[in-house]
C-alpha cells in the first residue's frame, strides 16, 4: 500500500514539473516581460539593468530551474498589474472560489446520486423519464446561460437573492467565509446552483447507467434468488459497486468546478480565483498566469490521490493480496 | 416436494409473443437430484427461473402449476415470493467469478443471508456460517470467513456460492449449470459435493447442464429437453442406457466418446429430419484453388524447443525485485507434419500461451521455433511480411467476437486473399471467397452478410473459411467448440477434421475436453502449470496415459456411459 501511495506520489510529481514548464513557457512566449512592466520612457540602460537584475538573460533551464524552486519555496513572484505578491492574492481569493465549489459538488451530490437511483430503480417511471428530459435539457444549456436567467428569475423578477458579489463574510484567520451568515449564503446560493447544474445532470446520468448495470450482475441476481432484502441488495450490494466508477468521475469533477468556476464567477462577479485569472488576462497578467495554472493543477493532483486512496478503502481487490 | 405441472412460458417481444417452455412437467422428492438437459434454446434456464419466480420482465407464466410442498408458487404476491427465495428455494450460478459480491467479505455474505430469513444473532450466525464453510470442504474456515471472494479459487468460490445457496437450509436449490466454468477435477469435486448434500440433508436439486456427462455423474431423475418441450423423461439409468426418442439417441451420440476414436463425429440428426445441403459444386473453385497453392504434400513441421515464457507480476517493495510468473516452463515438442497435435491441460496450463508463441502474440524468454526446418521468429523479431504471418493461421474459441461486427463476410473473407498478395483481381476473390463458403457449408449469399446474422457454429465455419483463404500450411485451433452445442461442435469438428485430411494441414488443436481431443488428434501432449507432463502418440495415451496427472485428467473427465462410481 505504501509503495503505491508512493508510486502515485512520484507520478504527481511528474505532472506538476510537465505544468509547471508550461506555466512557465508562458513568460517566453507571451510577449516580453520587460516591454509589459516597464513605460515608453524607460530607458534602454534602465532596461537591459532590469534584465540583467530579473535574470532574464540566464538560460531557459536556469530560469526554470529557478521559478521552480521559488514554487516550491511559496514564492509566487509579484503581479504586473497590482505589483502584490501574487501568493497574497491568490490566497485571499482562493477561500471564496473553494467555498463555491465545495457547494456546488454538494448540491450536484445530493440531488444527483438519490435521483440517480431513483431514475435506476424506476426505469419506465413518469417521474424518472421527466428527470431524464429535464437533465438532458440542463446539459445542453450553456452555464452562463443558465446563470444569467437564474439572476432574472430570482434577482431581478423575484427579488428573492442578490444579483452579484459576494457579501456576509466573517474572517476566520485569513480565511474570508460566507458559510456562516444568512447574507453570506444569499449570494452563494445562485452561483452555487449555477455552477452545481451541470455536475449534477452528470453525475444523476453516470449513477444512473452503472446502477442499471449492477444491477443485472450475476451478485444481484445471486443475492435475489437468496432472498436478501431487497433495501440491502439496492443500497448495501448494489449500491456500493455502482459508487466505485462513479468516485473517480466525481473525484475529477470537482477539480473542473475549480476550474470552471471561471465563467460562473464572471457571471456572478464572484471575487474567486477564476475572476482574478479572468482580470489577469484582460492586463496580460502573465505572473499571475502562470501560477493559476499550476495551483489549479495542484489541486487535481491532490484530488486524484484522494480518490485513489478511497478507492483502496473501498475495493478490497485492490488491497495488498493477503493469502487466502 | 416440487412438483412442475404443464407449465408453459411465453416471452413477449416487440414482433409478438415466443413460446420458450411449453407442457413441461416434472417433480423433484427430497434427496432427489434432476437433471435438465438439452441444449440452448431447449427452455432449461428459463424453468429454473420461473421456479425461482425470477423470470425476466418480458418472460409470463402463461399456464400450469408449481407447487412447492402445499405452497403454490404461482399464487404469492411478489414480497411473499421474495421471502420464499433463499428460505426454500436457493439457486447457484454458473460463474463463481461473479456470482459473489466482490467488496463483502465471504462472511458478511454468509451472515447477512442467513439473518435475512432468521431471528438470529450475529455471532450465532457466523458460527452457523463457519461449521457450513468447513462442512462444505472449506478448511481453516474461521479465517478464511474474513476474507473477500477475489481471495478464493475457482472452485473454492464456487464452493462459497454453494454454502450461501444452502445456509438457510432450502428444500430445493436450482443449480443452473453449476460447473460449466470449472476445470474436470474441479468439477468432480463440485459434483460429488452435490450428490452428498442431497443424500446427507435431504436437500432436492434441480441440476441444468448441457453436459450428459454431468448428468451421468450425479442426477437421480432427468428430462431431456428440445425447443421448450419434454423429449424424455426418466430415471437417469433408464434414459440414459435405453433411451427412447430419437433426439436423446442422437444428443447421446453426438457426444464425443473418451474411450474410442472414431472416424467422424456424429451429428445429432434425428433420422427423418432435414439434413445439410451439399454445395459441392460450388465449392470445387475453392477447393482447387486451396490445392493449388498447397500441393498435395502435407503441411510444414512446427518443433518447439525449450520455450519458456515468463510474465512479470506485481514489484513486491518499492525497490524489490518484480515476482514473475512462468507460464511456459521449457517446452518441447514437435508436431510431425500433416498431422494434428492435440494440446490438453486445465486452465492456467498454459494451453493458449503456447499457441500464443506460435502465433507470434507473446514474447518467449527463451527457446526456438522452426517451421518446416526454416527458424520461426518470436513475436517481437517476426517483421510483418515474414512468410509464416500466411502459413500460420488461427481459429479462435469465441465466435462472436473474433469477426469483425462492422465488416461483411465479403470483406473479411476477401482479407487474406489481398493482405497476401494471394489473388489481386476483386472480381476472382469475390468469387473465391463465395466458392470457399461453399466450401465451409454456408450458402455463397452469406458473403453479403454481416457477422451478428450468423450463429455461433455459422461463425465459427466463417472462421475456418478465413484461414483455409490464406492457404495456410498450420493451423492453430483454441478451443474452436467450447462455446457451441454438442450438435454443433460435432458438425465443426468434422469440417477441421475434413480440411485438416483434405489438404495435409498441420494442426495445433488445444482443447480441454479430452473426448474431443482423442477423435481429433494423433499425437497428444499435456501441460499441468506450464510444464510438458508426458506426449506422444495419441492412441496408447488414452488406453495407457504414462504421467500420474495424465491419469487424473482422463479419470475425472465425465463420461456419457452410465456410471456411478464416481459419486
Amino acid at each position: 500500500m505504501a509503495v503505491f501511495i508512493l508510486k502515485r506520489l512520484i507520478q504527481s510529481v511528474f505532472v506538476m514539473l510537465a505544468v509547471a514548464f508550461l506555466a512557465f513557457s508562458l513568460f517566453s512566449f507571451v510577449g516580453d516581460p520587460i516591454s509589459q512592466m516597464t513605460g515608453v520612457e524607460t530607458s534602454l540602460e534602465d532596461q537591459a539593468r532590469l534584465r540583467e537584475e530579473l535574470g532574464l538573460n540566464d538560460p531557459f533551464i536556469v530560469q526554470f530551474a529557478r521559478f521552480t524552486g521559488d514554487m516550491l519555496q511559496g514564492n509566487f513572484g509579484y503581479s504586473y498589474r497590482t505589483r502584490e505578491p501574487i501568493g497574497a492574492m491568490l490566497l485571499d481569493r482562493l477561500p471564496a472560489t473553494l467555498e463555491l465549489g465545495t457547494v456546488a459538488l454538494i448540491i450536484s451530490l445530493i440531488a444527483g446520486i438519490p435521483a440517480g437511483i431513483y431514475t435506476a430503480l424506476n426505469p419506465r417511471g413518469v417521474l424518472s423519464q421527466s428527470m431524464l428530459i429535464a437533465t438532458l435539457i440542463g446539459v445542453s444549456i450553456p452555464t452562463f446561460v443558465i446563470g444569467i436567467l437564474l439572476i432574472f428569475l430570482f434577482g431581478v423578477q423575484l427579488g428573492w437573492l442578490p444579483t452579484f458579489g459576494r457579501s456576509g463574510t466573517v474572517e476566520i484567520g485569513w480565511w474570508r467565509s460566507s458559510l456562516f451568515t444568512v447574507d453570506g449564503w444569499r449570494s452563494l446560493v445562485l452561483p452555487g446552483l449555477t455552477l452545481g447544474l451541470f455536475q449534477l445532470t452528470l453525475t444523476m446520468r453516470l449513477v444512473r447507467a452503472q446502477m442499471m448495470e449492477v444491477m443485472r450482475t450475476d451478485h444481484i441476481r445471486f443475492a435475489i434468488a437468496r432472498g436478501i432484502p431487497w433495501r440491502s441488495i439496492r443500497y448495501r450490494h448494489a449500491l456500493s459497486n455502482t459508487m466505485i466508477p462513479v468516485i473517480t468521475v466525481i473525484g475529477l469533477q470537482f477539480g473542473g468546478v475549480i476550474a470552471f468556476s471561471i465563467v460562473t464567477e464572471s457571471v456572478f462577479q464572484w471575487p474567486g480565483m477564476g475572476l482574478l485569472f479572468l482580470e489577469s488576462i484582460r492586463f496580460v497578467d502573465i505572473p499571475v498566469m502562470s501560477v493559476y495554472l499550476v495551483v489549479i493543477a495542484f489541486f487535481f493532483v491532490v484530488i486524484n490521490l484522494l480518490v485513489d486512496l478511497l478507492y483502496l478503502l473501498i475495493d478490497p481487490r485492490l488491497r495488498v493480496r493477503e493469502a487466502a | 416436494m416440487l412438483t412442475v405441472e404443464d407449465l408453459t412460458v411465453r416471452f413477449h417481444h416487440r414482433s409478438g409473443a415466443a413460446t420458450a417452455v411449453e407442457g413441461v412437467s416434472l417433480t423433484v422428492g427430497q434427496g432427489e437430484i434432476h437433471g435438465l438437459v438439452g441444449e440452448s434454446g431447449a427452455g432449461k434456464s428459463t424453468i429454473g427461473a420461473s421456479i425461482m419466480g425470477l423470470l425476466p420482465a418480458a418472460g409470463e407464466i402463461a399456464s400450469g402449476r408449481l407447487m412447492l410442498g402445499e405452497t403454490d408458487l404461482r399464487a404469492l404476491t411478489a414480497s411473499e415470493a421474495h421471502q420464499i427465495r433463499g428460505k426454500r428455494i436457493s439457486m447457484i450460478f454458473q460463474d463463481p467469478q461473479t456470482s459473489l459480491n466482490p467488496l463483502m467479505t465471504i462472511g458478511d455474505q454468509l451472515i447477512e443471508t442467513i439473518q435475512a430469513h432468521e431471528e438470529i444473532s450475529t455471532d450465532a450466525a457466523r458460527a452457523r456460517a463457519i461449521a457450513l464453510l468447513e462442512e462444505i470442504g472449506i478448511t481453516d474456515a474461521t479465517r478464511r470467513i474474513r476474507a473477500y471472494p477475489h481471495q478464493f479459487s475457482g472452485g473454492m468460490r464456487q464452493r462459497v456460492v454453494i454454502a450461501l445457496a444452502l445456509c438457510t437450509n432450502p428444500e430445493l436449490i436450482v443449480a443452473d449449470e453449476p460447473t460449466t466454468a470449472l476445470d474436470v477435477s474441479v468439477q468432480a469435486q463440485v459434483l460429488k459435493l452435490l450428490r452428498s448434500l442431497a443424500r446427507d440433508r435431504g436437500v432436492g436439486f434441480i441440476l441444468i447442464t448441457h453436459d450428459i456427462g454431468v448428468i451421468a455423474q450425479v442426477a437421480d431423475r432427468v428430462t431431456v429437453l428440445r425447443g421448450g418441450r419434454i423429449v424424455e423423461q426418466g430415471e437417469t439409468r433408464q434414459v440414459l442406457t435405453a433411451p427412447e426418442a430419437p433426439y436423446t439417441q442422437a444428443l447421446m451420440a453426438a457426444v464425443p466418446p473418451l474411450d474410442h476414436r472414431l472416424d467422424r463425429f456424429h451429428l445429432p440428426v434425428v433420422v427423418g429430419e432435414e439434413t445439410e445441403t451439399a454445395g459441392a459444386e460450388a465449392a470445387r473453385e475453392a477447393e482447387d484453388w486451396l490445392r493449388e497453392g498447397i500441393g498435395s504434400a502435407a503441411g510444414p513441421e512446427l518443433e518447439l524447443s525449450g520455450i519458456t515464457v515468463r510474465f512479470h507480476g506485481e514489484r513486491q517493495g518499492f525497490f524489490g525485485a518484480r515476482e514473475s510468473f512462468t507460464a511456459l516452463d521449457d517446452v518441447s515438442l514437435t508436431v510431425r507434419p500433416g498431422t494434428v497435435m492435440g494440446l490438453v491441460g486445465e486452465s492456467g496450463s498454459g494451453k493458449s500461451t503456447l499457441a500464443k508463441v506460435v502465433a507470434a502474440l507473446v514474447q518467449p524468454s527463451s527457446g526456438e521455433m522452426r517451421l518446416g526446418g526454416a527458424q520461426l521468429p518470436f513475436m517481437r523479431t517476426r517483421h510483418r511480411h515474414h512468410p509464416s504471418r500466411r502459413l500460420l493461421q488461427m481459429v479462435f474459441q469465441d465466435p462472436f467476437s473474433s469477426l469483425n461486427a462492422r465488416h461483411r463476410i465479403a470483406t473479411i473473407l476477401g482479407e487474406p486473399l489481398w493482405l497476401y498478395g494471394l489473388e489481386t483481381d476483386r472480381t476472382r476473390r469475390d468469387r473465391l471467397v463465395r466458392s470457399m463458403l461453399a466450401l465451409v457449408g454456408l450458402p455463397p449469399e452469406a458473403a453479403d452478410r454481416y457477422p451478428h446474422q450468423f450463429s455461433g457454429g455459422q461463425r465459427q465455419r466463417i472462421a475456418v473459411a478465413r484461414a483455409l483463404l490464406s492457404r495456410p500450411g498450420l493451423l492453430i485451433c483454441d478451443e474452436p467448440t467450447s462455446a457451441l452445442d454438442v450438435s454443433i461442435q460435432a458438425q465443426i469438428l468434422n469440417l477441421l477434421k475434413d480440411m485438416q485430411s483434405r489438404f495435409g494441414l498441420t494442426t495445433l488443436f488445444i482443447s480441454h475436453d479430452l473426448a474431443v481431443v482423442r477423435q481429433m488428434s494423433d499425437d497428444i501432449a499435456v501441460l499441468q502449470g506450464g510444464k510438458l507432463v508426458e506426449t506422444g502418440p495419441s492412441e496408447p495415451f488414452f488406453t495407457r496415459p504414462a504421467a500420474g496427472y495424465s491419469q487424473d485428467l482422463l479419470a475425472n473427465t465425465p463420461r456419457v456411459r452410465f456410471d456411478r462410481s464416481v459419486a
